[in-house]
């Protein structure tokens, strides 16, 4: 499969979900589990660029496809701007829950550059955090949403 | 909040001043700005290394067989057949490791694997050891147990009712764990001289952490032959002490690492039965030994909210001052002691912390149950009390006549007092937080003058910063950071705290940074390590800003001491006119004469010789000398002050909440965000145990079967809230700075949890005009209340009903304007001398 | 952390190749479409299949076509895609309002519509892990001889717990389903039967290929689901209504359906007809709410007291047939769904 960009191949004991895979057979730990039923989103990666949970989907359905887990989020050496938003705004306490809403969240700007708190709220309701209240994490992806179009401004 | 104006300003420092002047001496450079927190591009890469992120060649898996009776003796054990399944190395039981541990020294109960008594459904009873951790899960069934059913005791009542046959065979008597009784002054005087007295039962439901990390655990004998164990725990001095005992090695010989947890709130701080296992087959086999526990397993180990019933008398006068309080808490254990003794006291010893109350009588009992034991969760034994004393203080209002909030503003305690129970309070914020909810929640437009199904509800409480008392006796610090400065100009943190989100490595670098003028980036901290850093006694409590924070200020202000004596012997100035600032260390009176931050460093070791300095915390005695005073004591309080907005339908009851306000009293907020964070992270979990959350078990028919199990261990079952459910939150802080926290501060990750759930109650009462005295408060008890409102009945749900209880004679302290001293007139035991070691009963 | 038991995996690219595949192993083969209900219950050992026939592969479970003379939905179409795909609105709406409720989004982004149709029935005994489960002495449903929830019925009280089944009655739709040797196509009404383990009337080599549904022009539909939070919780009551006007605004025809009250999706039939040829007045909503909740029966197997779930049915068809007829009740909606839904 294609693993942040890149071609990876890898042995696993057929019974394992992406989420082992990816975090015992590939070195990424980067995506967490907290409570391997599909009941918490803590796992969730994406797939062919939507938002799944890893946990529930069979590593022996993924070849040939596509996941981005947060270890590619950064680009060309830089922090995407929701990695800087959720660092500088409080977005991250313990951290746990962070890897899965940052790619969540990064699919969501992928589809929707101007989404509403509403919008985000929605995203996100598949995320439990258990630190932060969410307030600071809706802040921080609005926050990005600002920089992510200044980016894009000073490109054109 | 604009993003820009908090990207953090690492490269970007303001000009030099010119000038010396008192502004720019007491300017704070890196506390209470905004910053990024120094683990935070750590975790928003994912590189964060949380317990069971890592792992080592040859590493073995391990699971757990657990009890699936909730009481029983283990009559035989046969791992045979789990120890020839292919793949698994080692099977361990009971008699692997027999040695009885657990938090508190009076209640060293557990063991890692029971060896004859399993005491609820999760008790662990084997573990087995595989190179795979499916291979050991399959081999778990071929475990051969047999049990002999012993009466199941589902809840404190049965429990009183119930001595034999025994859970455990120390405690009070029968299955009472712990009785407490103490009086302060003459209750009943008070109450003859009060104008309105109150009475009411309220019941809290228990609850639980519900970290969004399951517990790991990887041990391993590390290449000298020594244990090392890594553990998402929030107590890794606790962890070391336990494991030497338990494994029977020098302390000297074990590494204790505590990684960053993902989210504790009081369910990692003791040590566990999977830690002593692993750590012990890995020493067995020789091999990286991990368990990572499921969800279910997490409900298992608990040590959550005890569920509590609580009776309330209060008197009061015409003008809302209260003249007595009485308290009687039932306390509802588990299957062991876990922090409960102090648990118990704790659901009394901060009633006197918020409002004046000059006579004061608290009794409690815990009792044990076969259900997962309880422990501390965030708040810890208060929030069920401050639960029952804000919803009574919102009926004393209303029989009087008062605005609930004036009541209050009435009877704030003042500061720097000592209170009835011999509490001594710092600075005491309260009545401007009072204000500034009332103020920006707009209460006085609100509060019962809204339309039907909606309204408002507030609520107060106070929080400690920090237990006065560690968990065993001993006159040692609570808290040491050593510091090392390196040539380069990189200062290094050492401390035994434990990063649990909360921010507690970020306030240990903003500290030093700020006292020696350089920038948290070039600080690294080390913590949560037995090895490389001096005891912190542990996240728990809310003591780390305070203690460790003043330790690692003691530390940074000696080093600055240092650089300052060798930079001033090389300028000829004198010390106080240098400054630490940018980096630098220069003359305030003539700015051009300064060296760099590391060349300071180079000076001082150079005259020194190898720079390193500690520092440590001890807090202050308390005054509270009676038996049972060593819970409640702190170096100060903080408060908080929380209004909140509820929307009831009065036809189905269902309840939403869509706004909160709240106001805490922190000192000074060393970080911003941080703070916001902890606060809206309060109120999340708040509104979490108001609405939805329940520990709760089920009995199946008895004549059918012995089962009493979770009702849902499972993160879907058990409801937390989601970004769906979670209202908008106003926080506004009041700083007023407290000069026992290091530049201020107290604490802020338990005490705006507290106020909410009353706040909801009361909210609920504005709005439809019932009253929901127990926790959650959900829509068929509203439901329920309303048709008794309707049958004309008491507006009501909730506890009628407190048992008789067979209370000890009450220690009898005379509180301070009587003339007291903190010790009880009537303790026999003090008649001799008391081994400090064993009747001290330590706080939490 | 829970890991999944040992399994075979197949995985066809033809329809004709996975029936087959079902024919030939029999009941030790599941099929594996999303994968959301059947990886949880394989963790927790409710289902333990020697092999997993995946359906990832059969392009023609994922076509689809719809359109104003009916549509025909490919039992792979995601939760997500109906959610998001306009064409589901008008007639079809109570289907979009089911489908953007399930779950939360990443699950809507896995979980197929042939998936939650055969979502497997649930309750406060079975849906629990192994341990769990032995520790109750197993129940009915899974291992065990005694119903938990009444220990006296001789048949499994699990819940059906899908959100758009009961949506999809309401529509009046069919299902097709293919086997290996034959393929039939069926009402959606009668793939259910009122047990909680054999709530499906379909061979287990039978595959739900495709959902039917005809023109939907002049109708109009709701879906109302009850939860404790706001995503995540399965629903413990729901009410999908559709109703057919005249142009004098007078019920030609009326569908409710009431869900999660029993192991099967209920249609309240009485309800339906008191409906026909009158209009949606006051009086008119009440007393049809009052015939709807009836055939509610709740039991103790999901979250929120079971008398309570029973009261809220009332107030639920009410809200629902206020709906249909054009009153706004966006803030009800967004009071218990805690998202505003456009109707």
């Amino acid at each position: 499969m294609t693993l942040n960009g890149e071609e990876v191949d890898v042995f696993f004991a057929s019974y394992k979900t992406l989420l082992e895979v990816l975090r015992e057979d590939l070195g990424h730990t980067g995506t967490k589990h907290g409570c391997e039923l599909g009941e918490c989103g803590a796992c969730a990666v994406l797939l062919d660029g939507k938002p799944v949970l890893s946990c529930l989907v069979l590593a022996l359905e993924c070849d040939g496809r596509n996941v981005m887990t947060v270890e590619g989020l950064a680009a060309d050496g830089n922090l995407h701007p929701l990695q800087e938003a959720f660092a500088d705004l409080g977005a991250a306490q313990c951290g746990y829950c962070t890897p899965a809403i940052l790619v969540t969240a990064k699919a969501l700007l992928d589809e929707n550059a101007h989404p509403s708190r509403d919008q985000i709220r929605e995203a996100l309701s598949g995320n439990l955090c258990r630190c932060t209240g969410y307030q600071q994490i809706f802040e921080a992806v609005e926050a990005a949403v600002v920089r992510i179009a200044e980016q894009r401004n000073q490109l054109t | 909040m604009g993003f820009g104006r908090h990207m953090p300003k690492q490269k970007e420092w303001p000009d030099l001043p010119v000038k010396d002047s008192p502004a720019d001496a007491e300017a704070l450079r890196v506390i209470g700005v905004s910053r990024r927190r120094i683990d935070a591009r750590a975790k928003v890469t994912g590189q964060t290394r949380f317990a069971d992120d890592i792992s080592l060649p040859r590493i073995a898996y391990c699971k757990l067989l657990r009890s699936p009776h909730p009481h029983a003796l283990i009559k035989r054990i046969d791992v045979s057949r789990a120890f020839a399944h292919p793949g698994v190395y080692l099977v361990l039981t009971g008699k692997d490791l027999p040695i009885r541990y657990g938090i508190l020294p009076v209640s060293q109960d557990e063991q890692a694997l029971c060896t004859d008594h399993v005491r609820h459904v999760g008790d662990p009873v084997a573990a087995v050891i595989a190179r795979e951790e499916l291979t050991a899960f399959e081999a778990l069934d071929l475990i051969d147990v047999q049990y002999e059913i012993l009466t199941t005791i589902s809840d404190p009542q049965q429990a009183l009712e119930t001595p034999e046959p025994r859970i455990h065979d120390y405690g009070e008597e029968g299955n009472i764990h712990k009785r407490i009784a103490l009086e302060f002054g003459n209750v009943e005087d008070g109450f003859a001289e009060a104008d309105e007295i109150f009475e009411d039962t309220f019941f809290y439901e228990g609850s639980t952490h519900l970290a969004i990390e399951q517990h790991a655990a990887l041990a391993t004998k590390d290449p000298e032959g020594k244990l090392t164990i890594w553990s998402c725990t929030q107590t890794p001095h606790y962890l070391h002490r336990a494991l030497a005992k338990v494994l029977e090695m020098p302390p000297a010989h074990i590494r204790v690492i505590a990684t960053p947890n993902g989210g504790g709130f009081g369910g990692k701080s003791e040590p566990f039965p999977h830690e002593m296992i692993v750590a012990k087959a890995a020493l067995l086999l020789d091999r990286p030994v991990k368990i990572c526990l499921t969800r279910e397993e997490v409900f298992y180990c608990h040590r959550g909210r005890h569920p509590v019933l609580m009776k309330f008398k209060t008197g009061v006068k015409k003008d809302g001052s209260i003249t007595s309080m009485q308290l009687q808490t039932l306390v509802d254990g588990g299957a062991y002691g876990s922090y409960g003794v102090a648990s118990a006291f704790y659901t009394g010893a901060l009633q006197t912390t918020t409002y004046h109350i000059p006579r004061y009588r608290f009794q409690a009992c815990r009792t044990f149950t076969n259900k997962p034991p309880c422990g501390p969760k965030r708040g810890h034994g208060t929030v069920q009390p401050r639960f029952g004393q804000e919803i009574q203080l919102d009926k004393i209002a209303e029989k009087l006549e008062i605005d609930p909030a004036e009541l209050r503003l009435r009877i704030v305690e003042s500061p720097n007092t000592l209170t009835a129970n011999f509490l001594t309070l710092g600075t005491v914020g309260l009545a401007e937080c009072l204000r500034r909810v009332v103020r920006s929640s707009g209460w006085n437009e609100k509060f019962r003058k809204l339309p039907e199904g909606h309204g408002v509800g507030l609520a107060c409480s106070a929080y400690l910063t920090g237990a006065g008392l560690p968990i065993y006796w001993n006159n040692m610090p609570h808290s040491g950071v050593q510091l090392k400065l390196d040539r380069g100009g990189g200062v290094t943190v050492f401390c035994g705290a434990s990063e649990i989100g909360q921010g507690s490595d970020d306030v240990l670098a903003a500290i030093v940074a700020e006292v020696l003028g350089i920038d948290t980036f070039d600080v690294r901290v080390y913590t949560g390590d037995t090895d490389l850093g001096p005891v912190d006694l542990g996240s728990y409590s809310s003591r780390v800003t305070l203690m460790a924070g003043n330790a690692a200020l003691q530390a940074a202000e000696r080093a600055r001491a240092m650089l300052a004596e060798a930079v001033s012997k090389r300028f000829e100035v004198p010390q106080h006119r240098l400054r630490f600032v940018q980096k630098h260390v220069f003359d305030s009176a003539a700015p051009e004469r300064r060296v760099s931050f590391p060349e300071a460093i180079c000076l001082a070791e150079a005259q020194f010789g190898t720079i390193g300095t500690v520092g440590s915390y001890t807090p202050p005695k308390s005054s509270a000398l009676y038996k049972g005073g060593g819970v409640g004591p702190s170096p100060t309080y903080s408060y908080t002050a929380a209004v909140v907005e509820a929307v009831v339908d009065p036809v189905t009851g269902w309840v939403t909440v869509p706004k909160v306000w709240i106001a805490h009293d922190i000192g000074r907020a060393l970080n911003p965000p941080l703070v916001r964070g902890q606060i809206e992270g309060g109120v999340y979990m708040g509104l979490g145990e108001a609405l939805m959350e329940e520990q709760e078990f089920r009995r199946l028919p008895k004549k059918l079967s012995h089962a009493l199990v979770h009702k849902f261990p499972s993160i879907l079952e058990y409801k937390s809230p989601t970004a769906l459910d979670m209202p908008e939150v106003v926080t506004e802080l009041i700083e007023d700075p407290d000069p026992r926290g290091p530049f201020g501060a107290k604490e802020v990750g338990q005490g705006p949890l507290l106020p909410v759930m009353p706040a909801v109650a009361n909210a609920v009462y504005d709005a439809v005009g019932v009253r929901i005295d127990e926790v959650p408060i959900t829509p068929e008890k509203i439901v329920k209340a309303l048709a008794e409102k309707k049958a004309g009945r008491a507006p009501r749900f909730g506890p009628s009903h407190f048992p008789p209880i067979h209370w000890p004679e009450a220690l009898r302290v005379p509180p301070p304007w009587e003339g007291g001293d903190g010790q009880a007139v009537n303790d026999v035991r003090r008649q001799k001398k008391p081994d400090a070691e064993k009747e001290k009963v330590s706080a939490s | 952390m829970m890991r999944l038991p040992r399994f075979e995996f197949r995985a066809p690219r033809k329809l004709e190749e996975a029936a087959r595949i079902l024919a030939g192993e029999g009941t030790a083969a599941l099929p594996l479409a999303g994968g959301t209900d059947l990886l949880p219950n394989m963790k927790r050992r409710q289902q333990v299949p020697r092999t997993l026939v995946s359906l990832r592969r059969v392009e023609a479970l994922r076509e689809n076509e719809i359109g104003p003379a009916g549509s025909r939905l490919g039992a792979c179409l995601t939760p997500a895609e109906i959610a998001g795909d306009l064409r589901f609105r008008n007639g079809l709406t109570a289907l979009w309002q089911a489908a953007s409720q399930v779950a939360t989004p990443q699950i809507r982004n896995q979980a197929t519509l042939g998936g939650n149709i055969c979502l497997d029935t649930r309750c406060n005994y079975y849906d629990q892990n192994y341990e769990w489960r032995k520790s109750i002495g197993f129940c009915l449903k899974k291992d065990g001889t005694t119903c938990w929830v009444a220990p006296g019925s001789p048949k499994c009280l699990a819940v059906s717990s899908t959100d758009t089944a009961p949506a999809l009655l309401a529509l009046g739709a069919r299902v097709r389903l293919v086997s290996h040797s034959s393929e039939r196509e069926v009402p959606l009404s009668a793939l259910y039967d009122n047990d909680g383990i054999h709530y499906m009337r379909k061979m287990p080599d039978e595959l739900l290929a495709e959902v039917l549904l005809d023109s939907l022009h002049g109708w109009k539909s709701t879906y109302w689901k009850l939860r404790r939070r706001g995503s995540f919780d399965f629903p413990v009551l729901s009410v999908a209504a559709a109703v057919r006007f005249s142009n004098q605004g007078v019920v030609e025809e009326a569908r409710i359906v009431v869900g999660s009250v029993a192991s099967r999706p209920l249609i309240a039939e009485e309800a339906e007809k008191f409906l026909r040829g009158r209009s949606l007045n006051q009086e008119a909503i009440a007393e049809c709410a009052r015939l709807a909740a009836r055939v509610a029966k709740p039991l103790d197997n999901t979250d929120f007291d079971m008398s309570w779930r029973k009261r809220v049915t009332t107030q639920f068809v009410s809200y629902a047939l206020q709906e249909l007829r054009g009153d706004d009740l966006q803030s009800e909606r967004t009071r218990w769904t805690h998202l505003a839904l456009p109707f």
